[in-house]
């Protein structure tokens, strides 16, 4: 039998436009394309701009792990600029980006990746009594009543009563590979509009410190955030209880709600750990929210487990990145095939596709405005998995403590982490893991704050006058989705390159050279053995798509300087 | 804390019958569709006999209704638009999902994917319906830099747009492109209202904009049944009929003359005006200072950091260098009151070209007669002289 041809598109519940072709072939996928279909062109804007008002720029990029291109931008900016910060301001930022991957994980659990597990008209057909016994037997959350489970099953029969469905119009309700008993499903859409609640609440620490949210302030050489307990405008007394209620509220709910929940649902899917395997190489800088330039002493730093040994760390060399474009809607100077460092990026867009309405695009060599940026010639992983693995194979002990306990929980051995259910278990404990260092880092900057600590700016290098005639710089991030690299550099003062190397372009790369498959296509078509039951409702497809948080505007806003004269390159 | 019980307005009752259940009587029903022909008609514009048709209409109307079906695309942007929907508090994202509005197509939050996802889609946009639009539409390579479903953006955007009721553009990006549309525009990216042209178009602006005002927005369409009162940029004066500026708390400050001059200086911690760091809120029409952000939480100016005017047209090109104050004006010290009325004149005149006070109707006629809405106007009181299409980068 001939293969059959799947277009996916939009894949929605993510952030961006991302499409994904499939082949298949008995029900079981035997290729697949990953295509981003969105180009902004960010970059060659920030070309020009004063580099202190990058962050601001490049902050644009996203809106979901918004804060964090923040962060890697000033990082960048203060690299460049030799620019040291005080440590006041170090724990203030690593606050706000350490909530923001708090906040976004459970948001993609419940909001964008649960309704691939929960169908939301079984939970119609639930006994709340028994919803409730279930909840109370994995969880001591007060809001798990009979009386609560009541009145959401009533709010759902309403909603959707009268054949309107708002969100939930078109749902492969009843497929039949939704496994959970109408109680789970009930607490599952509970907890979903719960977690809308909580996330309301907890992400106005961003507020506090960066005075909104999303897009909150950032600056280079520390935070403007100042700090007078004597005050009321400023942070005082009143806004660091605050954000210690806040801290409190976003553990509980991940300890008491979205790790039982995780557990729970997983334990119904566990042949999941065997399906959407990906590139046995994973990568990442640190360990997720953490944003200050140091990692602190015993922290795992940036390292690689590369070709499926995950006991073994290879020491990360940033000069062994290259982006390649052999599948990307861009054009090098020297051809497709060789890769470029981020410090010799050249993003020179050329459409060559289809005119849009098109029925495909993996017809064509090029299929994608995704770059593939490839680790010593290997496609990566970045993401929860691959900081918990490495965590895991540095002997990290709370790492490994709470890995293993949920491993042992589940029955499922380490390497079973490269997989649909292991992306979404890791991010759930990584969640875990963040909301337990939110506390610490609280604990640090009432410490500080105590002994009169208080500076949250570096004036020193502020003005351009005191600045290198010409800089470069890079700033590592790891966000909610994995790696991110800013690469900046300046001459008299102004921005005339910058490159952002993205956890989500690693991931949904297409292609390379070699024609070496990225993680999204390796996990749908790596082995052969991914399934997809019914190509009209690709249930599947989603749950090992989502399992990697695709974060698409992100891969795609690439567009460097290109044709400006650079002084001198060299690597830091 | 558990979410406030949903009011539900459900297919099975009239809008008559939802609100008796809200406790509302028939005589009241009939008084609140009399406001609202008021409001419609704008006092002067309709006579006695022409209002109370109008009510009757109303009357007729909202008895027939079902839960407003809401198509609300994604285009070219970051999703920044969506997460600020979602903190929205009192009037939830979930509230008006669930119980408010039928919302049948998005892709953040929609169930399904692929075919499934672009059948409720042409089902949705076949009927009559509530268009919201976040993001810019790429125009450059035949639409291919925002392709969605195999269709490009613009074409998708003329398809939902052909029955849509109304059009509310949210964000910076749907206004007029934003970052996107900044210096040197690559894909040529433009507003929602540069591509739907007969037909009035709310700019709910801001990058993002706070989340209370979006959802505002939307129920105003469904609760009044007519757009909110906007000011020339098509912006709603609920929102941004004044100045951060004129509500600033830390305005008493700039008009005594004691100003942060470096970032956490003595100054800053005493809570001084941020205008001589980059402030651009004597330029900005925004509700930041009332409102407030996430729930009246704080807002940037309040956290120290200057604003950077991201509820006005090209703020990317027209207010950056963020941290260099506003140029061209002398700095307030003695004679304050005068010289912040004059920077507030002058922002007023060019910014908004006199924030005119229509009728919801007049502005509706207005704007339908004009293929172009009005655009920008080079803001004076930030050294600009003539308007650009992604204005002159400094």
């Amino acid at each position: 039998m001939a293969p059959e041809r799947i277009v996916i598109d939009p894949i929605t519940r993510i952030e961006g436009h991302l499409r994904i072709e499939l082949e298949t072939e008995n029900g079981r996928i035997s290729k697949a394309w990953s295509c981003a279909t969105q180009f902004r062109g960010i970059e060659r804007i920030l070309q020009g701009h004063d580099p202190r008002d990058a962050w601001a720029i490049t902050q644009r990029i996203c809106g979901v792990c918004t804060g964090i291109h923040a962060i890697a931008s000033v990082r960048a900016v203060e690299d460049a600029l030799k620019y040291p910060i005080p440590k006041t301001a170090e724990l203030i930022r690593s606050l706000v980006t350490g909530m923001g991957t708090v906040q976004d994980h459970v948001i993609h659990f419940y909001h964008l990746h649960a309704l691939d597990w929960v169908d939301v008209t079984s939970a119609l057909k639930a006994d709340p009594e028994k919803t409730a016994r279930l909840a109370a037997s994995i969880s001591a959350w007060p809001n798990n009543s009979a009386t609560r489970f009541q009145e959401v099953r009533q709010k759902l029969a309403k909603s959707v009563e009268g054949g309107q469905l708002s969100i939930f119009t078109n749902g492969y309700w009843g497929h039949p590979d939704y496994r959970l008993p109408p109680e789970a499903n009930l607490m599952a859409v509970s907890h979903y509009l719960e977690a809308l609640e909580w996330q309301r609440d907890i992400i106005k620490l961003q507020t506090i410190f960066g005075g909104k949210n999303p897009h909150p302030n950032f600056l280079v050489g520390g935070m403007a955030c100042s700090i007078n307990l004597d005050n009321q405008i400023t942070i005082n007394e009143v806004s660091l209880a605050q954000i210690d209620g806040m801290i409190r509220r976003a553990r509980r709910f991940v300890e008491e709600v979205y790790y039982p929940d995780v557990v729970a649902i997983a334990g119904f899917y566990k042949d999941y750990a065997d399906i959407g395997v990906s590139s046995p190489s994973l990568m990442a800088v640190g360990q997720s929210g953490y944003s200050c330039a140091g990692v602190p002493s015993g922290e795992p730093a940036a390292g690689l487990l590369l070709d499926g040994d995950f006991d073994r760390v290879v020491p990360f060399d940033h000069l062994k990145i290259a982006e390649f474009i052999a599948s990307s809607w861009y054009t090098y100077p020297d051809g497709d095939k060789a890769g470029r460092h981020p410090w010799q990026g050249e993003t020179n867009p050329r459409y060559n596709g289809p005119t849009p309405p098109y029925k495909h695009l993996s017809d064509g060599q090029k299929y994608t405005w995704s770059k593939a940026p490839r680790y010593d010639g290997r496609p990566v992983q970045v993401g929860p998995n691959a900081r918990l693995m490495l965590a895991v194979a540095r002997k990290h002990e709370p790492t490994v403590a709470l890995v293993g306990k949920a491993l042992q929980t589940l029955g499922l051995q380490k390497a079973q982490l490269n997989s649909t259910l292991g992306r979404t278990l890791c991010r759930c404990l990584e969640t875990v893991q963040v909301s337990g260092h939110l506390e610490q880092w609280f604990a640090g900057l009432r410490e500080a704050i105590r002994q009169g600590d208080t500076r949250t700016f570096n004036p020193e290098r502020w003005e351009p006058g005191n600045w290198p005639k010409s800089a470069q710089g890079v700033g590592f991030a790891e966000a909610a989705r994995g790696t991110l690299s800013h690469w900046v550099q300046i001459e008299n003062g102004r921005i005339t390159r910058y490159e952002c190397i993205v956890p989500s372009t690693w991931n949904s790369s297409g292609r390379d050279q070699d024609g070496r498959t990225g993680p999204y296509e390796e996990s749908l078509a790596g082995n052969g053995r991914h399934p997809l039951q019914d190509p009209k409702r690709p249930l599947e497809v989603l749950r090992t798509i989502h399992s990697f948080d695709p974060c698409i505007s992100c891969a795609v806003h690439l567009f460097d300087a290109t044709g400006l004269p650079l002084k001198e390159v060299k690597a830091v | 804390m558990l979410p406030a019980p949903f009011d539900q307005w459900t297919k099975n009752e009239t809008f008559t019958e939802y609100l008796v259940r809200q406790g509302l009587s028939r005589r009241q029903f009939l008084k609140f569709c009399g406001k609202v022909a008021l409001l419609l008609g704008g006092g002067a514009l309709l006579s006695s006999r022409d209002k109370k048709a109008l009510a009757k209409d109303i009357a007729e109307r909202l008895n027939s209704a079902k839960r407003p079906t809401v198509v609300w695309l994604q285009l070219q942007e970051c999703t920044g638009c969506l997460e600020s929907a979602l903190r929205s508090g009192d009037r939830t994202l979930e509230d008006l999902v669930l119980s408010i509005i039928s919302l049948d197509y998005n892709e953040l939050l929609m169930a399904p994917s692929g075919e499934q996802a672009n059948a409720a889609l042409g089902k949705a946009v076949a009927e009559p319906h509530l268009l919201v639009v976040n993001g810019s539409i790429p125009t450059k390579e035949k639409g291919a830099y925002c392709v969605i479903g195999g269709e490009s953006a613009e074409e998708l955007l003329r398809k939902a747009s052909r029955n849509a009721s109304a059009v509310i553009a949210v964000g910076a990006c749907a206004h007029y492109g934003c970052i996107q549309a900044a210096a040197p525009n690559p894909t040529g990216a433009v507003g929602v209202s540069d591509i739907i042209t007969d037909r009035p178009v709310i700019n709910v602006s801001g990058c993002p904009p706070i989340g209370e005002v979006i959802t505002a927005t939307i129920l105003y369409y469904v609760i009044y049944g007519h757009p909110p009162q906007v000011d020339q940029d098509g912006r709603p004066l609920f929102a941004y009929g004044q100045r951060i500026h004129d509500k600033c708390p830390r305005r008493a400050h700039y008009d005594a003359g004691q100003y942060v001059l470096s970032f956490d200086d003595e100054n800053a911690r005493k809570g001084y005006c941020l205008y001589k760091v980059g402030c651009k809120g004597p330029a900005t029409f925004a509700p930041c200072a009332i409102m407030e952000w996430n729930q009246g939480c704080s807002f940037p100016i309040k956290s120290g950091h200057p604003c950077l005017g991201c509820t006005e047209r090209h703020f990317f090109d027209r207010m950056t260098p963020f941290y260099k104050r506003i140029p061209g004006l002398q700095v307030p010290g003695t004679g304050v009151e005068l010289t912040a009325n004059q920077i507030g004149g002058l922002a007023v005149a060019a910014s908004v070209a006199g924030v005119a006070v229509h009728s919801a109707i007049t502005v509706v006629r207005k704007q339908q007669t004009k293929k172009h809405p009005p655009t920008s106007v080079p803001l004076a009181v930030l050294g600009e002289k003539e308007p650009t299409d992604s204005g002159g980068k400094k």
